[in-house]
């Protein structure tokens, strides 16, 4: 007997047979990146209820980046026992792949993660309110924006180290989200990190109206996608009486007729699969930001707290791409004739439509969730690719792509002026001529974005493109490099900007940060660069780590 | 022993790098230290060629591959040297006409305040023709080729506050460049065809190949060699190429460089052998050059535009030879060698009498000066006796051989190409004997400069003279020595193979028919220039002798048909680039901007209107997967 057969009897059948629930054999230390992530969040709550008020943000800075440094460390020691490659299995009841893709997906996630904490931490960049330093989140999530809450929250000097322990959390559901291997792990890991970036994205310190908006709209149309894709969810275990993916993907090889006599009616029934596959399809490239399931990435990027964009713009891109991987590899493979035509059509309009509506941003925060929606469009075209090299080099995008991302947003949070960011274009005119290193810095995020060779982007565009040239997708590669094109645009338009328009008398000025944040900047800078000019040794490791465990 | 053929160009190339590198403290020393490197160069290559007397005659070939150069995928290209009798002789013509005007120059450039510099470059020159030619391949000989291209550049336009100067040097480089594309293209044949660029499989493989695509590569290959040789068509830049300073004529535009078509050419032999139809377009540009330089070369009153007009035509006799294949090639680089050292000579010659009349170049303002300048003129009298072939001197056996081969090619061909390379040697002799009677016979027909002072011939110190004597050695007892026993013929055979053609003519003859021709030459020159006073200012001359002044019209040639060609090229070009090319894209930019401003109001901060958008794409999506499956 399987494991997909034994967990489906624990959904489905103990209610029937209490007596003979199994008890599940869960291998701790195989799960333990998770595990340690998961708990070290749990100990963050019983910090901020236990701990006085002033050891708070060290005592939770410390935990979370010795909690995500831990989980790298298992990550790596995993790796090196072999999981990723010949030992790769599916653990906990078959419930969560342990091989090459999750493992790498995994490291990914953390160390980036561990920078993202690094810009959560920053204090040096807002004067300090009342005598006391303040970081980018409100002083109390809970008092109404420019009430008398507020303003008394503000005296007393609250600030929200919750946001710890809730990226804690969230870093634990997108560890389990690309390992899920069945739909209602998959399911639950999707809610276990949108929830807390849903909190996460209502914090912003300054223009709190906004950034509760942008968290209300995310909440909105987040529990809408995940509606459509529990739905989907439901309609596949009725296609194969099975929620885990070998169990589909037997059923949908014709390999195995029939799991669960119960459902004689539906099994097999090729409408459910396609409609079910659809609706699981469009609930992860909601995530991942894909047309027309995009809409929300510029309101939310532009509203939510910019460490906090970074995060989301980094860590749930590699979870979510890294789901999507597994799915359309190991679920749907037998189906690779229906979807690879749709998914064309969607890669192909998320390309164009984020590399177009970029062209007329005005605000670099809406520039950057734009051109994150056209990588998107990029990275998809290495998912259709449907090859080994298809999955290593959309592994090697991913990672080279949220440190770029990440690294960007960071140099966003120092650019000020009175009202706090200054995110709108205009302002970062002639920004070369007064701070060359910072303006120096961004230069070099954005020829990563436009895929400039010696940089990481470059590496990761050329592996995506040649993966899907492979894949027979050659005119998807043409749509991309037009759009790569149009992309180019936008993203040398920012950097004439700062280096060759006159600086306006009234601009913003550029805050010195603290080493917190001066360190996220600079690994962004160190993994753009060194991903740029060596890919070779990643590209290997992204190939050795591409292969996904059934 | 094979390590020391790459240390051979790293000797000069340092020397470049020392002295370009070096800074002002070198100002000095600097051209006794370009002139060391240059020594040392030799001195390796004499040690190189004793290891090779010391073989077997079939095994008189030295290989070694330094390093991989670029290694991808198929694509191999090596450093690699290889070094045979045929890069032997050019080593040994190089280092030694190399050094021994190294050492002239440090006289001749004593008083110029960029000497050090002007080593520098004659050092790099020596290393960048070095490697021409003991590259084991044509990719690392067209690094060569362009690096000494590099050097006759730099050197040409060595006097850059002279507007000629500059100009003539970038009409080199220019020129050169057409040549350099046909040796670009032949290599990339060759790569296509053979799969690699190393002389060994090319050369063994050659006649594996199709008929056509060998003549295709041939021809590309003499394009190169027209380029670099200055043959017809190319020829235009060699006689502006005079403005560099004179060590540099006798050096890269006498000697070395300008010979380099003819080691292409005698190299690729084993491709020409089978390419007829290149070879006859070798044989037509030698013969139609050997004429061209030859008449330009009786009507320039510039002692070094002359003297370049002969080098165009000897080199033309040397191209002419090479075409005609294995009864060719070794007399192509006996006469090569030969003409290395009496041309080396004239043109120091011509140096050293500049250096006595203030830099004047006009023979029409010379005369009578073998009195002031006796060592200048004996030198200079042996090497004008030796290339107009007088018996028993280098030019008479080199250049013999060439008109008999010529003969023996046979046919009407035969007849045509033995009568244009005797007609060439009537007129060398005429020509030469004119610049001898202008220079240093006559009347003192000496005119103030522009200070308004008046020559005062004097023999040049001894650094000039001493090349100018070894020189002159070289041009009386080469081709004697070469000829004892057929000493160079067999010394060359293994490597270009030879072959005794069918001559319609007897040896004898020929070479009795020459003698009779260099006889007519003098007697016209003498007859025109000796008995008669000169005129210090040209006369108007016949329409002939108006054209051969002007270069035979070869820049109103190019001027009409090239420059204003490619100007018209050019406006129609940018016309279409402004109206077409750049209508497209500022229409597609702005098309793009206009789609986005469109685009960008869909996004209007409804979340209603995000949910409707999403359930519409989910709607498509689940449509559009169930239509795949009906479909």
């Amino acid at each position: 007997m399987s494991h997909a057969a034994s967990v489906h009897s624990l959904w489905t059948m103990s209610a029937a047979a209490p007596q003979k629930i199994p008890a599940p054999h869960i291998e701790y230390a195989q799960l333990s990146p998770t595990l340690i992530v998961l708990g070290a969040a749990v100990l963050g709550i019983l910090v901020e209820a236990f701990l006085p008020r002033r050891v708070r943000y060290h005592a939770q800075l410390l935990l979370s980046c010795i909690a995500l440094a831990a989980a790298f460390a298992a990550v790596v020691a995993l790796a090196a026992g072999g999981y990723a490659t010949g030992k790769a299995h599916a653990a906990a009841m078959g419930a969560v792949a342990v091989d090459g893709p999750a493992l790498f997906l995994q490291g990914t996630i953390l160390l980036v993660s561990l920078v993202a904490v690094f810009t959560f931490a920053e204090r040096r960049l807002d004067p300090a309110a009342h005598g006391r330093p303040v970081d980018s989140f409100a002083a109390q999530g809970a008092a109404v924006p420019g009430g008398k809450a507020e303003q008394a929250a503000v005296k007393a000097g609250f600030t929200t180290t919750e946001v710890f322990p809730l990226v804690l959390f969230a870093v634990g559901g997108m560890l389990v989200f690309p390992a899920a291997d069945d739909l209602l792990t998959l399911f639950v890991a999707l809610e276990v990190f949108s929830l807390p970036l849903y909190v996460l994205c209502a914090l912003a310190r300054r223009k709190r109206l906004l950034s509760q908006e942008s968290a209300v709209k995310y909440f909105l149309l987040g529990a809408f996608s995940s509606a459509f894709l529990l739905f989907g969810v439901a309609l596949l275990y009725g296609y194969a009486g099975t929620v885990t993916y070998s169990g589909i993907a037997d059923v949908v090889n014709g390999s195995v007729r029939m799991l669960d006599p119960a459902l004689a009616a539906t099994t097999g029934n090729d409408a459910l699969l396609l409609i079910g596959g659809a609706l699981v399809l469009m609930g992860l490239l909601f995530k991942v930001g894909a047309v027309p399931f995009h809409m929300w990435t510029p309101d939310v990027y532009q509203g939510a707290p910019t460490p906090v964009t970074g995060f989301m713009a980094a860590a749930t891109k590699v979870a979510g791409f890294g789901a999507l991987l597994r799915l359309l590899y190991v679920v749907l493979p037998g189906l690779r004739w229906d979807w690879r035509p749709v998914m064309w059509g969607v890669a192909i309009i998320t390309m164009l439509v984020g590399a177009i509506v970029a062209v007329t941003q005005t605000d670099v925060k809406r520039l950057l969730a734009y051109s994150s929606i056209a990588h998107a469009g990029f990275i998809l075209a290495g998912v259709i690719a449907t090859t080994p090299d298809g999955v290593s080099s959309v592994l090697f995008y991913l990672g080279a792509y949220s440190f770029v991302t990440l690294g960007a947003f960071s140099v966003v949070t120092l650019v000020r002026d009175a009202g706090g960011e200054a995110t709108h274009l205009s302002k970062w005119a002639g920004l070369g001529r007064r701070s060359p290193l910072v303006a120096a810095t961004f230069a070099v995020f954005l020829l990563a974005f436009a895929g400039i060779p010696l940089t990481s982007g470059f590496a990761g565009k050329f592996a995506v493109f040649k993966a899907a040239a492979q894949g027979g997708a050659g005119a998807l590669v043409v749509v991309g490099v037009v759009s790569s094109a149009i992309a180019a645009f936008f993203y040398i338009r920012v950097i004439v900007l700062m280096f060759f328009s006159e600086p306006k008398a009234e601009g913003p000025t550029v805050a010195v940060p603290s080493p917190l944040t001066s360190t996220a900047i600079a690994i962004g800078v160190a993994v753009t660069l060194v991903l740029g000019v060596a890919p070779q040794y990643f590209l290997d490791l992204a190939g050795q780590a591409g292969v996904f465990v059934r | 022993m094979e390590n020391l053929i790459g240390l051979l160009v790293v000797a000069p190339l340092l020397g470049a790098a020392v002295l370009l590198c070096g800074g002002r403290r070198l100002d000095r020393g600097g051209p006794w230290i370009g002139t060391l490197f240059a020594a040392a160069s030799l001195a390796i290559a004499a040690v190189l060629f004793a290891g090779l007397l010391g073989r077997d005659a079939d095994d008189r070939t030295l290989d070694a591959t330094a390093f991989s150069w670029v290694p991808v995928g198929g694509f191999r290209a090596d450093v690699g040297f290889h070094l045979d009798q045929l890069s032997m002789t050019f080593v040994l013509l190089i280092t030694g006409v190399g050094t021994l005007i190294h050492l002239y120059s440090v006289g001749y450039m004593a008083h110029d305040e960029r000497r050090r510099r002007f080593f520098g470059y004659l050092n790099l020159f020596l290393a960048a023709m070095l490697l021409l030619v003991v590259a084991d391949n044509y990719l690392l000989l067209y690094v060569g080729w362009e690096g000494v291209g590099l050097a006759s550049y730099l050197l040409i336009g060595f006097w850059q506050h002279k507007p000629s100067a500059a100009t003539a040097a970038k009409k080199a480089f220019i020129v050169n460049r057409v040549g350099d594309m046909g040796l670009s293209i032949a290599i990339m044949l060759m790569f296509t065809t053979f799969g690699t660029f190393a002389f060994g499989p090319v050369l063994e493989r050659a006649t594996e190949a199709g008929e056509g695509k060998l003549t295709a590569v041939g021809l590309m290959l003499l394009l190169a060699a027209c380029g670099k040789s200055a043959q017809v068509p190319l020829q235009s830049w060699l006689g502006d190429a005079m403005e560099g300073p004179t060590p540099v004529s006798a050096l890269i535009h006498a000697a070395t460089m300008v010979t380099a078509g003819v080691y292409l050419i005698t190299r690729s032999g084993a491709i020409f052998n089978a390419a007829p139809d290149a070879q006859t377009a070798v044989v037509t540009v030698g013969a139609v050059t050997l004429l061209f330089g030859a008449i330009v070369g009786c009507a320039k009153d510039d002692i070094k535009k002359a003297l370049a007009g002969s080098t165009m035509s000897q080199i033309g006799y040397m191209i002419l030879a090479a075409g005609l294949g294995p009864i060719g090639y070794v007399f192509a680089i006996m006469h090569l060698v030969t003409h290395g050292f009496f041309k080396a000579g004239l043109f120091l010659g011509a140096g050293s009498v500049m250096h006595g009349m203030n830099d004047e170049v006009d023979m029409r303002r010379y005369g009578g000066l073998r009195k002031y300048m006796p060592v200048t003129f004996v030198t200079f009298g042996l090497g004008y006796l030796a290339i107009i072939g007088f018996p028993g001197l280098s030019g008479f056996f080199s250049k013999d051989k060439i008109i008999e081969a010529a003969f023996a090619k046979g046919g009407t061909e035969g007849w045509i190409l033995g009568g244009a390379a005797l007609l060439g040697a009537a007129i060398t002799a005429y020509y030469m004997t004119r610049v001898m009677l202008l220079t240093f016979f006559g009347e003192k027909r000496w005119q103030p400069d522009e200070r308004g002072e008046l020559p005062h011939p004097h023999e040049s110190p001894r650094t000039m003279t001493i090349p100018m004597i070894v020189l002159a050695v070289g041009s009386v007892f080469a081709g004697g020595l070469f000829s004892i026993n057929d000493v160079f013929l067999k010394w060359l055979e293994p490597v270009t193979g030879h072959a005794e053609g069918h001559s319609p003519v007897s040896a004898l003859t020929v070479t009795a028919a020459t003698m009779v021709v260099l006889v007519i030459g003098v007697a016209i020159a003498w007859a025109q220039y000796g008995r008669r006073p000169v005129p210090v200012t040209a006369p108007r001359g016949s329409l002939l002798t108006r054209a051969a002044r002007r270069d035979l019209l070869q820049d109103d040639f190019n001027h009409v048909v090239l420059v204003r060609g490619g100007e018209h090229l050019t406006r129609s070009l940018v016309y279409v680039d402004h109206s077409l090319v750049d209508g497209v894209v500022n229409g597609t930019a702005a098309s793009v901007g206009g789609l986005s401003g469109r685009m960008r109001k869909l996004q209007n901060g409804y979340a209603r209107s995000y949910a409707v958008s999403m359930f519409g794409g989910a709607a498509v999506l689940i449509a559009a997967t169930l239509l795949m499956r009906a479909v």
